[in-house]
């Protein structure tokens, strides 16, 4: 089957399926640390830099989209989104989601602003910036798809060198900060990882879905496992599995978005698990449920040791 | 090698007299609101403290000032004679069981060998030694057949003993511990009480955040009486009074106005 795929159609695939990883990989602690809001304000907060970017562009005569520009201006306004957010939080006595909610808001505003402006320029290109909306990999070239894969290489390694560090941060900040641990400066390592897969993952699955393939995967995963270091494999797993079939369905059926359909694929995933995981699975708590109802009714259970609620 | 020997945390000898704790002027408000007021305090040599007062009498925030996690307007903290920030690898901590999420996919002693990762440091694994003082930990508070067990499925009384052998684990000299008795089965009291024992014992300081007055005297040599202000502190017997009773829990010092 792979066979009768053209070359960019893998490139496509491979370029989607690191992507995926990647995001599974690093989404899986900024899903424990409960940062998966805040990284959906950082995403819709790249839009007007992209615009910006592009306006900027255009100013000094850039001819057309070029792509480092653009990915730069995505993520200095979202970093930026994301200090507005803590800066918030930090001198306010607002709420953490009241101040996502309004950063989100009021940068995702500003970029469609300044992108009917971009559309209103004579100069050409402004096409090309919706894609970042919605995503789009029809055009993945194979420079692009490398990238994609250095990033995953990038995000296992630096997840596999903080391993430790990461999770002690995720499970119990205030521990890690009596015993010295940098807690804000992991936290920022995190952020950046969270950071170069929003941005890196603009181009195929749009600013707006690229956080359901953080969120998802590693959502999944949990059903399946209740150790972090498989919990990580598994959501890489899922996240490749969404990454690459969703892209050799958005490449199968043109006119397909491949953001979508990437995201609907973790989804369908998510919902297999959620469903029949063996443990942790709806199915399985229903069954075990039931048949500890019937245990009950003709008395073959005592309470003791061995049950999780005894001891 | 010099390097090395500078980063060791520094005890000095029990005879020159400097107190494991060493608290002065300390001030926390939330917003508006004084919690700590000017705290200053020695505690002893070794042994055991109860840090007692009312609810909201800042007891929690007197814990987490100390060792710096809530910001102070005023005050300084030193261990051993030297900035907290010098010596954290001689403190311990263990805080409230609802501070974190139980949820969370690992094991009882993956929590424990927490309290080794300051040993470890960067970057570098959990290696079989660490791995088995963890399980030296969880042993002595009677966990050790529950090492393997997920979190999330211990009773609220394991889940206290697993935050009790991560602090072993952590071998520090000085202990803050945020209300380790609160709620907890009869197994847990028990486990919680031979640690506390044991650590006095080898001449640690174990400063416990505690609510019930009626077991102050059974297990503490010493209290810090608490109400925003510190209202009196030392022996337990001499200090825990009527007249220090009826001060530290007879007026809410929280009511007090709001600061400028």
């Amino acid at each position: 089957m792979i066979g009768d795929l053209g070359f960019n159609t893998l490139v496509v695939l491979f370029g989607a399926t690191a992507l995926g990883i990647a995001s599974g990989v690093v989404g899986t602690f900024m899903l424990l640390r409960r940062r998966a809001l805040v990284s959906d304000a950082l995403s819709h907060a790249t839009l007007p830099g992209i615009a910006g970017a592009f306006l900027l562009g255009a100013w000094f005569g850039v001819e057309g989209r070029s792509l480092p520009l653009l990915l730069a201006g995505a993520a200095a306004s979202g970093v930026l989104g994301v200090l507005a957010i803590q800066a918030i939080t930090r001198w306010t006595r607002l709420p953490e989601d009241a101040a996502i909610g309004a950063v989100l808001s009021c940068f995702f505003g500003l970029g469609i602003v300044l992108l009917s402006v971009v559309q209103g320029l004579p100069t050409g290109g402004a096409a090309g910036i919706k894609t970042f909306i919605f995503g789009q990999t029809a055009a993945m070239r194979a420079a692009e798809a490398a990238g994609l894969g250095v990033l995953a290489l990038l995000a296992a390694l630096v997840v596999a060198l903080l391993f430790k560090e990461l999770k002690l941060v995720a499970f119990d900040e205030g521990f890690a900060r009596v015993q010295g641990w940098p807690a804000g400066r992991i936290d920022l390592a995190l952020m950046a990882l969270v950071t170069l897969v929003t941005v890196v993952g603009l181009q195929t699955v749009g600013l707006i879905l690229i956080i359901a393939l953080l969120i998802t995967p590693p959502a999944a995963a949990r059903f399946w496992t209740d150790s972090l270091e498989s919990m990580v494999g598994i959501a890489a797993l899922i996240g490749g599995l969404s990454g690459g079939i969703g892209a050799w369905l958005s490449a199968k059926y043109e006119d397909m978005p491949a953001g979508a359909v990437i995201v609907l694929t973790a989804t369908a995933l998510f919902t297999l698990s959620l469903l029949f995981a063996p443990k942790r699975g709806l199915l399985a708590q229903t069954w075990r449920y039931r048949r500890l109802r019937g245990a009950i009714a003709r008395g073959d259970v005592t309470l003791g040791e061995g049950t999780p609620w005894g001891a | 090698m010099l390097q090395r020997l500078r980063s060791l945390d520094f005890i000095p000898p029990k005879e020159a007299g400097v107190s494991p704790l060493l608290v002065k002027g300390l001030t926390v408000a939330y917003h508006r609101r004084p919690v700590l007021w000017d705290v200053s305090w020695t505690a002893p040599q070794q042994g055991l403290v109860a840090v007692v007062g009312p609810n909201g009498a800042g007891k929690s925030t007197f814990l987490k000032a100390v060792l710096g996690l809530v910001p102070p307007l005023a005050g300084t903290v030193e261990v051993f004679g030297r900035p907290l920030a010098r010596q954290r690898r001689l403190v311990g901590y263990v805080p409230q069981r609802e501070s974190v999420d139980w949820d969370f996919p690992v094991s009882a002693l993956d929590v424990v060998a927490m309290g080794r990762y300051r040993m470890i440091g960067w970057g570098r694994r959990v290696s079989k030694a660490h791995r088995q003082a963890a399980l030296h930990a969880l042993d002595r508070v009677g966990m050790a057949d529950f090492a393997n067990r997920q979190i999330g499925q211990l009773s609220g009384g394991q889940q206290q003993r697993v935050f009790l052998a991560r602090a072993l684990a952590q071998e520090a000299r000085l202990y803050f511990m945020d209300e380790p008795l609160a709620g907890v089965d009869a197994a847990t009291e028990r486990a919680v009480l031979d640690v506390l024992r044991d650590l006095d014992s080898q001449g640690r300081t174990v400063v416990c955040v505690h609510h019930d007055l009626q077991t102050v005297a059974d297990v503490f040599d010493h209290v810090l009486m608490l109400n925003v202000k510190v209202v009196a502190s030392g022996p337990t017997r001499e200090v825990l009074t009527d007249a220090n009773l009826r001060a530290t829990y007879g007026h809410r010092a929280s009511d007090a106005p709001l600061l400028p």
